[in-house]
């Protein structure tokens, strides 16, 4: 098992070496760079005494573009390798700075999501497969059907306009009330909680359909198994069956398949955080994307690949965990 | 163990009794899933099994052998018919007293593979419903356990060990002593050997007849191979398409099959001599769908010796010799034959019509 995971990682690193070589000539190649735009500005400033290609050219040194695609990635390697990874363009401060301010907010809106995704689609998907082709089964699969379906921002959209504009429950976006800094510090935590609830239904509902399904598919082909109907041969109470010998084997895919998404709980959700201003990692990274922000991308990209990584690697250490099969080689 | 003789409620001579039990499956309409066809898996079979005897069960793949099993123990409910273990009616029982009546019938599944639950080691497998029942007092729960796996041919200090670092053969011993913990009366054996190996298969056929001649169990052997069944069964029941068409002891069916069918079936048995010649009768055609059964006899279609008779009419379930029972035209006596001509002039009477 050891030996295993040790492989593992060191395939992971091979694989980070190659995905954030890709990110950086895609970034370098950004056809309206965050130099470029700089050198523009400052070029057509009143009393500008440099030409654009002038300042093109100073702040291409300045800010290490001149290195080409190669040299710039392993000077930016060799940067971050040794922990440092760079002042964001866009935010001017250091690069884990803004990462520290913002992926915590990430992190409790997605925890949340995460525990409510779990309560609400597996016992959904078991009552579901329990009853198959019932109401109930054709109703969740309905409901689970347009959860799927819908994209984030309908369903934002919809949010905002039924809880906030017609029953002006909520603010329609933003982080904290207008009267945030009178609040106490009791007050304040309910004030932030109470701007989280929207996008924390806006995540759930689009994320409980996948897994519901995919808990009951697994739930039928257990049902289905002999062993179930050994189990009920035997004469075991139903609920023991259910529970038991059901749901132990349903487990093995659900635990791999949410393990993997354990990382996931700390890249954020772009399309969600952006939608209802949340100052999350999502939105932070959106925001940087839209400005060439090459060091704080980079950054983020790298977080999401090794998040990525460490997802898969987890789902397969759990796997071996809770399935008595599965031997790691 | 020894609480496996004292047996029960009312002594017969017959433990179970299967009486026109019918099972049919619905096939539903892909909207409004109005039932529009029944796949008649089991329709209208009847047989009596004697206290600690085996009655073999044979049959082509799809005849209705394993349903005919499953729906006898009441894995799946009946469509009609009856089912009696000891004199009492299993389909009478509400789901409490049926699941109380479980440990007197138990079944043994073909795949030992998938019949066993993954998650659970051995030792579990195996005591979980004795537990449940209470079948013996929790301070002896260990020894019994380890009692059964023995006697099993089972080593006790497998009892930690998970279903997947076993092979076939001792899966299926597992199986086995899963079902025998329970101290059954009657066990249904779904084609127990058919996944193994034709070498284990004679170890698994021998123990299960070293059980019962140990413990007075009362098999139901589901089987398509019928070496098999000429060596473990006492009386043996030929089923086409769900339907019962032969019925002796199986010195006499094997001896002298009166069924074509069972004729057709029996000439299959491959002979370990490379120069005996035999005499194969090869059935033409596949077996129909049991959605659609051919009238009259359903094994008309195939048969060699068809008569203008047999596609209009069933054949009556009738006992040709002593203990020998047979469904077919072929054996009609005075009586049945009357009849079928009259349900042939009825048939084509209504043919004619509908034309």
């Amino acid at each position: 098992m050891l030996k295993y995971t040790v492989k593992r990682l060191l395939y992971s690193v091979l694989i980070l070496f190659f995905v954030m070589f890709i990110i950086y000539i895609l970034m370098y190649n950004m056809p309206s760079g965050y130099v470029e735009t700089k050198a523009r500005e400052l070029a057509s400033r009143p009393g500008a005494t440099k030409s654009y290609a002038e300042w093109l050219e100073d702040l291409n040194a300045q800010y290490g573009m001149d290195k080409g695609v190669v040299g710039g990635y392993f000077v930016w390697l060799g940067n971050a390798v040794r922990g440092n990874w760079g002042d964001s363009w866009a935010w001017t401060i250091p690069v884990t700075q803004e990462f520290h301010n913002t992926v915590w907010y990430s992190f409790a809106l997605g925890f949340a999501s995460f525990i409510f995704e779990i309560l609400i689609a597996i016992p959904l998907g078991i009552t579901a497969a329990r009853k198959q082709y019932s109401f109930t089964d054709y109703f969740t699969t309905v409901v689970a059907m347009v959860c799927i379906s819908m994209p984030t921002f309908f369903v934002a959209t919809v949010l905002k306009y039924v809880l906030s504009v017609k029953l002006g429950w909520f603010d329609l976006s933003g982080m904290q009330g207008r009267d945030y800094m009178t609040l106490t510090q009791f007050g304040k935590i309910l004030d932030v909680a109470k701007h989280f609830v929207m996008p924390l239904i806006t995540l759930v509902i689009i994320s409980i359909g996948g897994l519901m399904r995919y808990t009951r598919t697994n739930m039928l082909e257990v049902l289905n198994a002999d062993y179930i109907r050994t189990a009920r041969a035997k004469g075991v109470p139903e609920k023991t069956v259910i529970n038991k010998h059901a749901f132990r084997n349903t487990f093995i895919p659900l635990v791999t398949m949410l393990g993997g998404t354990l990382p996931g709980l700390f890249s954020g959700a772009l399309i969600t955080e952006t939608l209802f201003s949340i100052r999350g990692i999502g939105y932070a990274s959106y925001t940087s994307m839209t400005q060439a922000d090459i060091p704080f991308i980079m950054f983020y990209l790298a977080f999401i690949s090794i998040l990525t990584l460490l997802g898969n690697l987890i789902s397969d250490l759990l796997y071996a965990a809770v399935d008595p099969r599965v031997r790691l080689s | 163990m020894q609480e496996m003789n004292n047996n029960p409620v009312r002594q017969s001579d017959y433990l179970l009794e299967v009486e026109n039990l019918v099972k049919w499956f619905p096939i539903k309409s892909s909207f409004f899933k109005r039932t529009v066809g029944n796949v008649k898996a089991v329709d209208g079979v009847s047989f009596k099994i004697r206290r600690g005897e085996t009655m073999g069960l044979v049959g082509e793949s799809g005849c209705g052998k394993s349903t005919c099993g499953r729906t006898i123990l009441r894995l799946q409910e009946k469509t009609g018919g009856e089912v009696r273990l000891n004199g009492q009616d299993i389909f009478a029982l509400n789901k409490e007293q049926l699941r109380k009546l479980r440990p007197r019938m138990q079944i043994v599944f073909q795949d030992p593979y998938s019949s066993l639950s993954p998650r659970l080691p051995i030792g579990e497998i195996i005591g979980e419903a004795v537990r449940e029942h209470g079948i013996v007092p929790q301070g002896e729960f260990d020894d019994y356990i380890t009692r059964v796996m023995e006697v099993c041919g089972l080593p006790p200090y497998y009892k930690d060990r998970y279903p997947h670092e076993f092979s076939g053969g001792q899966r299926q011993r597992i199986c086995i002593a899963r079902a025998l913990a329970l101290s059954p009366d009657f066990i249904v054996c779904d084609e127990p050997v058919s996944a193994l190996d034709v070498s284990i298969q004679a170890q698994i056929i021998n123990l299960l007849k070293k059980l019962q001649a140990d413990f007075g169990l009362t098999y139901l052997f589901i089987s398509h191979d019928l070496s098999v069944v000429e060596h473990i069964s006492d009386t043996v029941g030929v089923m086409y398409l769900g339907s019962m068409v032969e019925y002796a002891e199986t010195g006499k069916i094997f001896a002298n099959p009166l069924n074509p069918y069972t004729q057709a079936l029996f000439s299959a048995i491959p002979i370990p001599d490379p120069d005996a010649h035999i005499h194969r009768i090869i059935l033409q055609g596949s077996i129909p769908s049991p959605a659609n059964p051919p009238s009259g006899c359903k094994f008309h279609t195939r048969c060699s010796h068809c008569m203008e008779v047999c596609k209009h009419a069933a054949p009556k379930w009738l006992e040709v010799e002593e203990g020998h029972w047979c469904a077919c035209h072929l054996y009609d006596d005075a009586q049945a034959k009357a009849e079928a001509e009259e349900a042939m002039a009825r048939a084509k009477r209504s043919q004619a019509q509908a034309g």
